[in-house]
Order: structure tokens, then C-alpha cells, then sequence
């Protein structure tokens, strides 16, 4: 029936086919289908997005008036010191609660994977930090860095260390919040490389051993090959989770001292619900997008390349 | 039947001293919460409680414990006016995000809102958010004879009146800044309390004590939440940052230097480490667990210091008015009143809740709870408000003495927000090693066109 309905709606070539390599079907009957699914997109993804564009092109200030301002708001972005500062701090976090998370899950799959006493209860204590709401462990933190009052200075004090001034200097606060990020989400990529070590076959291992490879070599030349597509799927998610992150900084440091944490999505919020300047926070929003766009598209391509589908 | 009929103009020009006597005698009866006999007492009078009887009003609030005086009084004002309440609060941030969005879109869903004045007077105002409050306190059929209009201390009448006479809030509370001092710590020192700003500077190095853990002083150094810091040593020389009359800019002169190098000297040489990410409450928890010796912040955040459940200091606290400055003796101040939404289609029972939770009695409970200051000064003269099983002589002296000096502590000026994110790093800056004229002019240079567009259109 498919083929006669195709028949009549001309050469099937210039409509395409589908991956099944049966042509697409564009006929009224299956409009039901696709009608509802397009509605919402354009609905919930496509006008918002293309509101937020237009919007970008407009001087609007909550409770003033829109004045068309073509690209004014872009070449202000970008001659604004305070946002290409936060476009670097913003790398820099971004690079920091990556790595290390993605470097510290790796090895804590690799230990969970082997058989040891109470792996079970300690792996459940592990991931109980990615449960945790956000804003409340970051309140317990906020408390936890007090310079005077905070636990994590007595504990230093036990050993000898003199104390630190946490998220309450610019020269510390990026590495102590990217302490807590590394500490909340680490599970995560954990659990994800559990996942890709149970799945690995077992044949290249036995045959290492026969080879007389050490556990060092079947790490580097067989765990970690094997392992890279998951690795890429973590560093995606990590990428992505970091970038967007606003909560943990918000909560602990506003960011500050002064601009010192100061990320791209601090200076959103700020411009958007705290100066309520629309326009200039939307253009905010199209230059993140692209950023997230491109850094997304780059890690997939990545992935591909590491033979995920071969 | 809306009540919009019902406001027409009556005609009567009632003065604030006629009203004030006719307040004076219904006082004298002492009928103030009882209903039956209030409305007995004002039966010569055109005002009648029930006059809205039935009606229901919408009542957005800031989340903090006046509201809940406020939540608490419902039940009396209902039974007395008929009127039903239904009321909110929300955190502060939200509650001002939420006011801006709500009334923007010309159809608020509150009919009395609570506004920060010191953030949203010029912007309530400009914005056509509230109704002037005038023709509804001199019309004697909607206001209560015992009003008293006069009673109103003059800090809070200010920040709620317009640079054109318009008074689109009714004041509700009054925070003074000023200087909480640990008396144990500057006897032991032998050290008296501060006759002038410059003798901060000394009390300070003399009671600072780092191997002790004990700083000789702490405020704000958190951007934003810094800026009545420096603000309140600016006022010392008889400045605002912003000039109230002409509008010019006194960011970046020689007294606002004076100001942000007096704030980094206290903030930088006496402080516990880390001040410069403090906010209010890092400063209290660090004041009331007898780490620091003075802080300068709000009267507002006294309460916790005298509870012996968080705070090592109890009985220990001194509450001393700002000391004078080089040029002049002010206290900053900053105020939230209650407005009645333009859109709102119950004005006249909206006007009713404001009177009433803005009336003597319940005023007077909000200074004897140690909710804060309250707007009206008759709490201050009764001994019942000062009374106080919490709070000694000096708190309540430190607020009324503070009142007579009162000047508002932020510019008020519509982009408040931006004034305070954009100078407010400019100090922090300082703390970090910045040269403080230096950093003065590149935020007054930032934030001039700012000023500029927003009073532009």
C-alpha cells in the first residue's frame, strides 16, 4: 500500500527515503502523528528560541518601551569587560569541573568494579552526593567555608595547615567551587564508566595475560580504548551540566568576591532579573547557545571518531 | 457593587492637624481593637469599618517576621471590616522580581503590595505601580479618625513621599544603620565607644586581636550588600551618593574617597579574613559568637544576638547610633512601605488593610516583638514598646536617637539594583588591593549613562 501511495505522489527519488531505505510516506494519514510532536517543538523550542533572537535585537527594559536596535546589543557584549571576563571565568570553571571529575569518576569505577569487602554499601555512599538538592548542599558548604567558624578550616588546623579563605577571596574561590562541583557530580561519571566496564568482553583481557601484559598495560591498551565512547558520553554530559551550572555559584559566592566567580550565567541573571535589561540579556543568551551548540557538536564528532558505531 | 464608587472626592480639605485632634480624642478613649465600640466612638464620624463588609483582597508580602505580625492580625481585621484578606509572602529577591513582572503587565493579581523603598520608590512611582495615598488619608469617610497621620516619623514620611508630593506608600518599617559594639570587649580594653568615625579606626586597632581570633571590626564586604557601608561613612560628610536635589553624582569626589578608603582601612586592617565575600549574615554570625567587636549593619538583625539558644554575647551587646563623621551626624536609612495597585479594583478596602495593619496598635507590636522599627513614632513614647524582656535601654534609644538623624542610605533613583552591583565591586576591588579613587571613577564613568537612560523617556 506504501508503494502504491508512493506510485501516485510521482518519483520517490526526489522525496528521499528513509534509513530503512523504504521511501517516505507524506500522505494525510500520518499527519496525525506528526502534527501534535511538530505543534509542541515549534511551540516549546523553535518560538523561543526565535523570540529570544528577536528580542536580542531590541533595546527592552521590563517596564519601558522596545526600541529596535539591530546588533547594538552584540557589539556592546563584546566591548563589555565584565562579560569577557565572565566568558574566561566561565572557561576556566568549565575546563576544571570537567577534567577532574571525568579523571576522579574513571578511577573510582575502575576500584568499584573489582571485588572487594562492602563494595556495595561503600558504592551507594559514593553516589549519595549526585542525590543531594543543589541548593541545600551548597548552603551546607556556604557554611562549611566560614573563614572563622567554617569545620573545614578546624579540620586544616588539626594537621597543621594554616587556614584557607575558601569561596571568600578571588584568588581561591574558582578552585573551591569547582571543589564542590567535583564532589556533587563525580558519581555520576562514575556510575556511567560502571556501565561501560560491565559491558566490556572479556576475550582481550585473557589474551593480555597470555601475552604477559601487566594490569597497567591492559589499562592503557585495552580498558581505555574500550572505555572511550563512554568517556566521551560523561565529558558530553560533564560539559554541558558545567556550562550551565548556576545554582552551586549563586548560592555560595553570587558570584564573587567582587566579578572573581562571576560566570556567563551570573551575568545573565544579573542583566535579566536583577537590571531586567531583556534585550541585552537575550543577546547574552543567543551567544551561549552558540557556545553550547558548538562545543556540543564538537564532542559528538569526537565521539564518532572514536568508533562508537564501528 | 465595586467599591470604586464609593471613593468620590468629599470635598473636605482635612488637614494632618485636624486629623491629628480628631486621632487625639478617639485615642482618649482607648478603643483601639475593640470593634463594636470603635464604631460606637465614631458614629458622629462619616468613617464606618464595615463600609467594605464582604469584599476579598489579594496581599503580596516579603517573607521576614513583620509579615508574620502582619499574617497574625488578619483574623482582627476581618472580624472588625467584613473584609477578607488572602495573603503572601515570598523571599525578598523574588518578591521584587515578581512585583516588577506582575505590574509591568498592567494587571498586577495583588491589591496591596509591600515595597522596599529604598529599591523601588522612584521605580513604583515612575512606573504608575501604586495610588497616591493622599486623597484616601484626607477624606474622612475612608479614613479612621484615629489615623493619625502625624504620628508618622519623618525618616519614613521621606523615603515614601515623591520629589512631587505624591505619597504612593504608607511607611510600615524604618532600619537604621548603626554600630553594635561588644561592651565586655571594650571594658576589658578599656576602650570607650566611638565619639567620631575616625575614633572607629582607633577603637578598632586597639581591640583587634587576631592570635585571640577576635577582629576589632566587621561589615559587609559582599558586592551589593557593601554599598550603606560605605554609604553610611559618606553620609559622615554630609553626603549622598547621589545628590537628592540636583541629581549630580558624588561618587568620585574627595569625600567618597575619604568614605571608600575608611571602608577598606576597617574592612581590610581590622576585619577577620574573608570580609570581602561577607554579607549581613556572615558579619552577625562572626559579631555574636564574639569574634569581632563592632559591626556596623542594620538594627533590623538584633534579635539573634540576644537569643542564648545561637549567640555567645547575650547582655554583652551595646547599640550605639553611628558616630558622626567629619561633616555631619546621619544614620542611613532604609524603609518599606505598603501601596495599593493602580489596576486594583478594590481600592477601598485596600486602603482599609493599610490603615489598619499600618495603624498605632500594630505598630507597637511590631517594636515590642523586636520585629524592627516601626514607621509611626507614638511605639517609641509608649512604655509598653519599649519594655522589653529582650532588648536593653540603649536598643530602643539607639533607634529613636537614629530616627532624628535619618537619611536615606541608597540613592533613590530608579537603576538602585545596577548602582549597587556596579560600585558595590568597585569596593570590593579595594579590598582586594585596588586604589580606591581609581576605582571610584571607573564605576562612576560605568554607571553616569546608566543614571542618564534611566531617566530618560
Amino acid at each position: 500500500m506504501t508503494q502504491t501511495t508512493a506510485s501516485a505522489l510521482g518519483p520517490t527519488a526526489a522525496r528521499g527515503s528513509a534509513p530503512s531505505g523504504k521511501p517516505y510516506d507524506f500522505s494525510r494519514k500520518y499527519w496525525v502523528f506528526a502534527v501534535p510532536a511538530t505543534v509542541i517543538i515549534l511551540a516549546v523550542i523553535v518560538f523561543p528560541w526565535l523570540f529570544t533572537v528577536f528580542m536580542s535585537a531590541g533595546d527592552w527594559k521590563i517596564g519601558g518601551g522596545v526600541e529596535f536596535v539591530g546588533l547594538d546589543n552584540f557589539r556592546t557584549l563584546f566591548a563589555d569587560e565584565r562579560f569577557r571576563d565572565s566568558m574566561r571565568i566561565t572557561f576556566i570553571f568549565t575546563v576544571l569541573a570537567v577534567v577532574i571529575p571525568v579523571a576522579l569518576g574513571t578511577a573510582a569505577a575502575l576500584v568499584f568494579h573489582s571485588e572487594f569487602p562492602f563494595r556495595g554499601v561503600l558504592r551507594t555512599i559514593f553516589v549519595m552526593p549526585m542525590m543531594a538538592t543543589p541548593v541545600a548542599v551548597s548552603l551546607v558548604w556556604k557554611m562549611m567555608f566560614h573563614p572563622q567558624l567554617g569545620v573545614l578550616n578546624y579540620i586544616l588546623s588539626l594537621f597543621g595547615i594554616p587556614p584557607s579563605a575558601w569561596v571568600f577571596s578571588p584568588e581561591t574561590v574558582i578552585p573551591t567551587l569547582v571543589m564542590v562541583e567535583v564532589w556533587h557530580w563525580t558519581p555520576l561519571v562514575m556510575l556511567i564508566l560502571l556501565g561501560g566496564l560491565a559491558g566490556l568482553p572479556k576475550e582481550p583481557y585473557e589474551s593480555a595475560v597470555i601475552d604477559g601484559a601487566n594490569g597497567w598495560h591492559m589499562f592503557r591498551f585495552i580498558t581505555l580504548p574500550l572505555l572511550w565512547p563512554y568517556i566521551m558520553i560523561a565529558l558530553i554530559i560533564r560539559t554541558i551540566d558545567a556550562l550551565k551550572v548556576f545554582d552551586i555559584i549563586f548560592v555560595i559566592s553570587e558570584g564573587g568576591p567582587g566579578t572573581a566567580s562571576e560566570t556567563l550565567n551570573i551575568f545573565l541573571y544579573l542583566q535579566a532579573f536583577q537590571f531586567y535589561k531583556i534585550g541585552y540579556a537575550s543577546a547574552v543568551v543567543v551567544i551561549f547557545f552558540g557556545i553550547i551548540v558548538a562545543l556540543s557538536l564538537l564532542l559528538l564528532y569526537t565521539r564518532q571518531k572514536s568508533k562508537w558505531n564501528a | 457593587m465595586s467599591s470604586e464608587k464609593t471613593l468620590r472626592p468629599s470635598g473636605i480639605d482635612v488637614t494632618r492637624r485636624s486629623l491629628l485632634k480628631t486621632g487625639v480624642g478617639a485615642t482618649a478613649l482607648g478603643v483601639i481593637g475593640a470593634p463594636a465600640l470603635v464604631r460606637t466612638a465614631n458614629a458622629q464620624s462619616k468613617f464606618d469599618w464595615k463600609r467594605f463588609n464582604g469584599e476579598q483582597i489579594d496581599v503580596m508580602l516579603v517573607k521576614n517576621p513583620r509579615s508574620d505580625l502582619l499574617q497574625a492580625a488578619e483574623k482582627e481585621f476581618t472580624e472588625l471590616t467584613g473584609i477578607k484578606v488572602s495573603s503572601e509572602q515570598i523571599p525578598e529577591q523574588q518578591q521584587r522580581q515578581k512585583a516588577m513582572i506582575e505590574y509591568s503587565s498592567g494587571r498586577p493579581t495583588f491589591d496591596v503590595t509591600m515595597l522596599a523603598l529604598h529599591v523601588q520608590k522612584r521605580l513604583s512611582y515612575k512606573g504608575k505601580w501604586t495610588e497616591d495615598l493622599r486623597p484616601f488619608i484626607n477624606n474622612p469617610e475612608m479614613t479612621n479618625p484615629e489615623f493619625d497621620f502625624a504620628d508618622f516619623g519623618k525618616a519614613g514620611l521621606s523615603f515614601a513621599t515623591q520629589a512631587d508630593g505624591v505619597m504612593n506608600t504608607l511607611p510600615h518599617f524604618v532600619d537604621f544603620w548603626m554600630l553594635y559594639y561588644n561592651k565586655e570587649m571594650f571594658q576589658q580594653k578599656g576602650v570607650e565607644y566611638p565619639k567620631s568615625m575616625d575614633d572607629i579606626v582607633a577603637a578598632a586597632a586597639k581591640l583587634n586581636d587576631p592570635s585571640k581570633g577576635v577582629a576589632g571590626f566587621v561589615s559587609r564586604g559582599l558586592k551589593n550588600a557593601n554599598i550603606p557601608v560605605w554609604t553610611s561613612w559618606l553620609l559622615g560628610q554630609g553626603l549622598e551618593t547621589i545628590d537628592p536635589a540636583t541629581g549630580k553624582l558624588n561618587t568620585d569626589g574627595a569625600e567618597a574617597i575619604w568614605a571608600a578608603e575608611l571602608y577598606r582601612k576597617l574592612n581590610k586592617d581590622y576585619a577577620p579574613p574573608g570580609t570581602i565575600g561577607f554579607n549581613w549574615n556572615e558579619c552577625q554570625t562572626t559579631f555574636m559568637q564574639g569574634r569581632a567587636a563592632m559591626w556596623l549593619d542594620g538594627i533590623g538583625f538584633a534579635t539573634p544576638l540576644e537569643d542564648p539558644k545561637s549567640s555567645k554575647i547575650v547582655g554583652k551587646v551595646g547599640y550605639g547610633i553611628t558616630p558622626p563623621g567629619p561633616k555631619a551626624h546621619h544614620s542611613a536609612i532604609f524603609a518599606d512601605g505598603m501601596g495599593i495597585s493602580q489596576a486594583s479594583k478594590k481600592k477601598g478596602a485596600a486602603w482599609y488593610y493599610i490603615q489598619f495593619m499600618v495603624g498605632k496598635k500594630h505598630q507597637l507590636a511590631m517594636l515590642k516583638a523586636g520585629a524592627g522599627s516601626p514607621a509611626r513614632m507614638s511605639p517609641f513614647n509608649d512604655p509598653e514598646g519599649t519594655k522589653s524582656s529582650i532588648f536593653a535601654k540603649d536598643y530602643f534609644d539607639c533607634m529613636s536617637g537614629s530616627g532624628k538623624i535619618g537619611r536615606p542610605g541608597l540613592p533613590q533613583i530608579i537603576p538602585v539594583t545596577e548602582f549597587r552591583d556596579i560600585f558595590g565591586v568597585a569596593l570590593t576591588n579595594t579590598l582586594s588591593g585596588a586604589d580606591p579613587a581609581a576605582e571610584l571613577k571607573k564605576a562612576t564613568e560605568a554607571f553616569k549613562p546608566v543614571l542618564d537612560k534611566s531617566e530618560q523617556g
